[in-house]
């Protein structure tokens, strides 16, 4: 029987097993939400504005592993999700996005809602598809699914124009999919396992590496594994945060420019180093020239081998679905006589403790003003460490980032590589319609909160029990802290004058609002709040405006060129 | 250094703009690019000659590999290769100039495939650098206009770039 181009889109998602689509309607998607209108297997849930809508999806597929879906109309609908697909793309994240197009034969004639999506996002997908045929969509939207998912994950564009959802045509599902052009590499080379296991034995100054590949690969547990029986320290990534519990004594922290003293030393000093899953990215390694200072042997994990000597060159690398290289390498350590160097690892970690002896988090506890970092560890007391935290981006990120210890992969959830202002909202959507009974916080600060306000809206309407954490110090921290170290003090439009009652305006939304202005409010104002259990609370807490983040390896500077608090 | 990439992709539409978007959006050079369908009608097949640091080029052929439509990269440069580039050069052919383009057309084993009251058209094919030769060779004011089809490469011998 033939049915309509929209009606094989529904049919595709259902294949697919999608259980939410985000999105938002409008003219060159209309035949698609018509057949939306008749089905009941996956649930639209409508944001208020496109970004939110990919993002919302972007968070559902990091919190679940499972593909995101998000459904936007051609022109505007188009541009808005933009930003949303950049995000998903810089953090690896498998996604579907399928837009709107202007019928076929008004393509490129500047059509009303006309937009070149293949063009705008070919920078920032993994891969974009035009269907200018009926028949191509279930192989298409196969295809869609098969390489956002495999591989180093990514979004991908679908965009379909509007006649071809009114045609009419035979639907039939590809059971597989085959592209000559793509084959994932899943298996690492055997050769370069051994040779980095015998690399790992030699080690006087070992260290794991661990970046976003290992959540996204779910090689939570071989990492685990790998890194308890060589006894080796372990640092995250900001996107690999939950990778390796947090609270294990091996862990020495997120590294970087706000990482701690201990990850960033012991990173500059090892001998052998484990990247895995992890990129070595600008705000990871600081300077690259600094970090060559200091000799060590490179071993580098990861699926793309475009990652691999891209900003350091590396000794040993191993292209391979991470999960599947940690466990031949547990494999072999299973079968292996020989064990790490106990006298040389003592050495390493009385080092290592002496750097963690620093204590580089530590603030100023006795503060009548609340301290952003008090907020942070109370939420984790008060979560019992097992909420998901999305987060924004700036001062607010890095606190939850290094105050929320995180014992779980898929539980942090932010944007890592484009740092987009404005996710945390949707991304904690996407998060608690993944798992409705979680506990979901949203650390924000209130510049970021007001880039995607609106989405207070679908909260509502979805009755969505989120609570928000806004750490509210009036300005644009992360930028006015640059200005205060970098720009003597010039605060150049970093404060963020006239902010609406946020209580008030939680409560115009049906939401509970919370003020808490005195330190010793914060656990209790906490606590009442995830007691209400079905609500959405949106706690506003008026925290110390000239706190800046502290470890900080400065813009262009090597990572033991690190900046304390206390040395300020 | 300067290298030449051989491309094979499907013939797609698109699938030129993803590769030359790829090199704009990562800073790579691109010296020149010629692409046409191959004898399999779903393939094309791109010769891209840029250059940089062997840790570039290395990029290059990673990221050009991670593109879906490309099935296969070959840098030209890891092997022994031919390179053949076509011109076409429309040069003044007044007074003493007739005589000395036919003559000069000769020297480079050109051929004259035009012939006009004032000028000449000269179709030269080899290597860029024997193009750019020639071109040396012409006095300046001599040439009236140059269109190049930039390099196009082929491995010799057993080296073949085929599906």
């Amino acid at each position: 029987m033939e049915i309509s181009g929209a009606e094989i889109v529904i049919r595709c998602l259902h294949e697919e097993n999608v259980k939410f689509v985000f999105g938002y309607p409008g003219g060159a998607v209309l035949n698609i939400y018509d057949a939306i209108f008749t089905q009941d297997k996956f649930k639209h849930i409508l944001v208020r504005h496109e970004q939110a809508a990919v993002h919302a999806a972007d968070a559902y597929a990091r919190a679940t592993g499972d593909v995101g879906v998000a459904l936007v109309t051609s022109g505007p609908g188009a541009t808005n999700a933009i930003t949303g697909i950049a995000t998903a793309y810089m953090d690896s994240i498998p996604l579907v996005v399928i837009s709107g197009q202007v019928p076929t034969p008004a393509i490129g004639l500047d059509a009303f809602q006309e937009v070149d999506m293949i063009g705008i996002t070919r920078p920032c997908v993994k891969h974009n598809f035009l269907v200018k045929d009926i028949k191509d969509i279930a192989t298409t939207m196969k295809k869609a699914f098969f390489i956002a998912a495999t591989g180093r994950p990514g979004p991908v564009v679908v965009d379909i124009p509007k006649d071809i959802t009114a045609q009419l045509a035979n639907f039939e599902y590809p059971k597989s999919v085959e592209l000559r052009s793509y084959t994932p590499i899943l298996k690492g080379h055997s050769g370069q396992i051994k040779k980095a296991i015998k690399l790992m034995l030699d080690a006087k100054r070992p260290m794991i590496y661990a970046g976003g590949g290992v959540v996204l690969g779910d090689a939570s547990g071989e990492l685990i594994k790998i890194a308890q029986r060589l006894g080796f320290p372990v640092t995250n990534t900001l996107m690999g945060l939950g990778g390796y519990p947090a609270t294990d004594k091996q862990f020495v922290g997120m590294l970087g420019m706000h990482g701690t003293l201990e990850a960033n030393m012991a990173m500059q000093d090892c001998d052998v180093l484990v990247a895995i899953g992890a990129r070595f990215d600008d705000r990871v390694i600081g300077n690259p020239e600094h970090f060559f200072n200091k000799n060590r042997t490179i071993i580098h994990i990861d699926v793309d081998p475009s990652s691999i000597s891209k900003r350091v060159k590396v000794d040993v690398p191993i292209v391979g679905h991470v999960q599947s290289v940690l466990t031949e390498m547990n494999e072999l350590l299973d079968a292996e006589t020989r064990a790490p160097d106990a006298v040389a690892l003592k050495a390493w970690w009385t080092q290592i403790e002496e750097w963690r002896g620093r204590n580089c988090l530590s603030y100023n506890r006795n503060s009548e003003i609340i301290k952003p970092q008090y907020v942070i560890e109370k939420l984790w007391e008060v979560t019992k460490g097992d909420a998901y935290v999305t987060s924004d981006v700036g001062q607010h990120q890095m606190w939850a980032a290094q105050y929320y210890k995180f014992d779980k992969p898929r539980r942090w959830i932010n944007s890592g590589g484009l740092g987009t202002m404005g996710v945390g909202l949707p991304y904690a959507m996407g998060v608690q319609f993944a798992d409705p009974t979680a506990q979901v916080a949203c650390v924000t600060g209130e510049g970021s909160i007001q880039m995607n306000i609106q989405e207070l809206s679908t909260c509502k309407q979805f009755h969505l029990p989120i609570k928000v954490i806004l750490l509210n110090n009036r300005y644009l921290g992360m930028v006015r802290q640059w200005q205060q170290f970098f720009y003597e003090n010039r605060y150049s439009e970093s404060y963020m004058d006239s902010l609406p009652d946020f209580v008030k305006l939680a409560e115009s939304y049906g939401h509970v609002g919370m003020n808490i202005e005195k330190p010793g409010d914060v656990e209790g104002a906490l606590t009442e709040a995830f007691n209400l259990k079905d609500r959405f609370v949106f706690m506003n807490f008026l925290t110390d405006q000239n706190e800046n983040v502290f470890p900080m390896v400065p813009n262009g500077k090597g990572l033991s060129e690190i900046i304390l608090a206390e040395e300020l | 250094m300067k290298h030449i990439i051989s491309i094979l992709m499907e013939n797609e539409a698109g699938a030129l703009s993803r590769v030359a978007g790829l090199f704009s959006a990562r800073a790579y050079n691109i010296e020149s690019l010629t692409v046409a369908p191959t004898e399999d009608a779903t393939l094309s097949r791109m010769t891209i000659v840029t250059s940089g640091s062997d840790e570039v080029i290395e990029q290059i052929i990673k990221q050009l590999n991670k593109l879906i439509d490309v099935v296969k990269v070959l840098d030209l440069n890891d092997g022994r290769f031919i390179e053949r580039e076509l011109m076409l050069v429309k040069v003044k052919a007044t007074g003493p100039f007739r005589d000395e383009m036919k003559r000069m057309c000769d020297i480079f084993r050109g051929r004259i495939i035009d012939v006009a009251d004032g000028s000449y058209t000269i179709e030269l094919t080899g290597s860029g650098s024997k193009l750019d030769a020639f071109l040396e060779a012409l006095d300046n004011a001599a040439i009236l206009e140059t269109v190049r089809t930039g390099a196009s490469g082929i491995g010799r011998g057993d080296r073949i770039l085929k599906l």
